[in-house]
């Protein structure tokens, strides 16, 4: 045992132990952060699949033109940033911080299109007379549910684009290095798998026939 | 993976599933449109979605490239979680419809 070790009574023999399945303690937490999470997302979509299977007279306001159209333009914008991301992270882990910020300032142009394009959709709803408990097409549960699962994704993305671009200067002003790059990536990949489910549950099965 | 260690595959790769992914999300509202309506319906599009997912984490998020540890950990993790959520969302089903006890009466 070090001299170390011996000072502390023998519990600074965990310093010397291997990260946890060899990645970095930070991003082992952002897995778990991710896992809990997911968690969370799938709790929510779960209670609306539920209560949209419950509730017989649950509306169908989503028409083709504009909003289906609006859904098809966020998900290229939101999966299109996925990949901006990906480049980043290269840049980043080949040492190019000048090009690791340009790519993560790209991406975070791309969620902050994102969220606009949402509070637009969110805006026109409401203007259509859409409530967190009333509406004019059915179960006045549509609004709450609605609102919560679209609200919770898009804090979500909304706390990405700040992320994303503190993350990207403190890597370009040398403080965070391309770990922190690949960890924030994580979340923002995480960030895009939600709306893959959101899409199908939320405005797929709930489209104006 | 080790830290800072470059991914497996270049960009071309990554080029290929994202292409992938806009396909998959194209191919959701092909379904969504192609007239079925109802369960069988949630279940195409609950089944392509998870395809879709599938491929990000693997390729987006890079969970092929780390130890298989790290990968069972997870995939064990976060299904054994989404699933023992279920457990307890059947009462809250049995809770809105009132069943099956208000039918006895």
């Amino acid at each position: 045992m070090s001299e170390a070790n011996l000072t502390l009574g023998g519990h600074g023999a965990g310093l010397s132990e291997a990260s946890p399945f060899s990645i970095p303690a930070k991003k082992l937490a952002m897995w778990l952060f991710i896992i809990s999470d997911a968690a969370t997302f799938g709790a929510v979509l779960v209670a609306y699949g539920f209560l949209r299977n419950a509730t017989p007279n649950w509306p169908a306001p989503f028409k083709f033109s504009p909003s289906i159209l609006n859904v098809m333009v966020m998900t290229f914008i939101l999966i299109s940033s996925s990949l901006t991301m990906l480049i980043c992270v290269r840049a980043a882990q080949a040492g190019d911080r000048a090009k690791a910020l340009r790519w993560i300032l790209i991406t975070a142009a791309g969620g902050a299109i994102f969220a606009l394009l949402h509070i637009r959709e969110w805006l026109s709803l409401i203007d259509e007379g859409v409530r967190l408990f009333q509406n004019p097409w059915g179960s006045g549960l549509f609004g709450a549910a609605f609102f919560s699962v679209t609200g919770l994704h898009l804090l979500h993305v909304s706390v990405g684009v700040v992320a994303l671009t503190v993350v990207g200067l403190r890597y370009k002003g040398g403080r965070y290095n391309a770990d922190d790059i690949e960890i924030t990536g994580l979340y923002w990949h995480f960030v895009d798998i939600v709306w893959m489910f959101v899409v199908p549950l939320v405005y797929l099965l709930s489209i104006a026939r | 993976m080790s830290s800072g260690e470059q991914h497996r595959g270049g960009l071309g790769t990554d080029v290929v599933v994202y292409l992938c992914l806009l396909g998959i999300a194209g191919l959701q509202i092909v379904l969504a449109y192609s007239g079925n309506e109802g369960r069988g319906l949630a279940a195409r599009l609950l089944v392509v979605a998870i395809i879709q997912a599938f491929i990000a984490v693997l390729f987006f998020m890079h969970l092929r490239a780390e130890r298989r540890s790290l990968v069972v950990f997870i995939a064990v993790f976060t299904l054994f979680v989404l699933a023992a959520m279920q457990y307890g969302w059947t009462d809250s089903f049995r809770i809105i419809n009132g069943v099956p006890f208000t039918r006895l009466h």
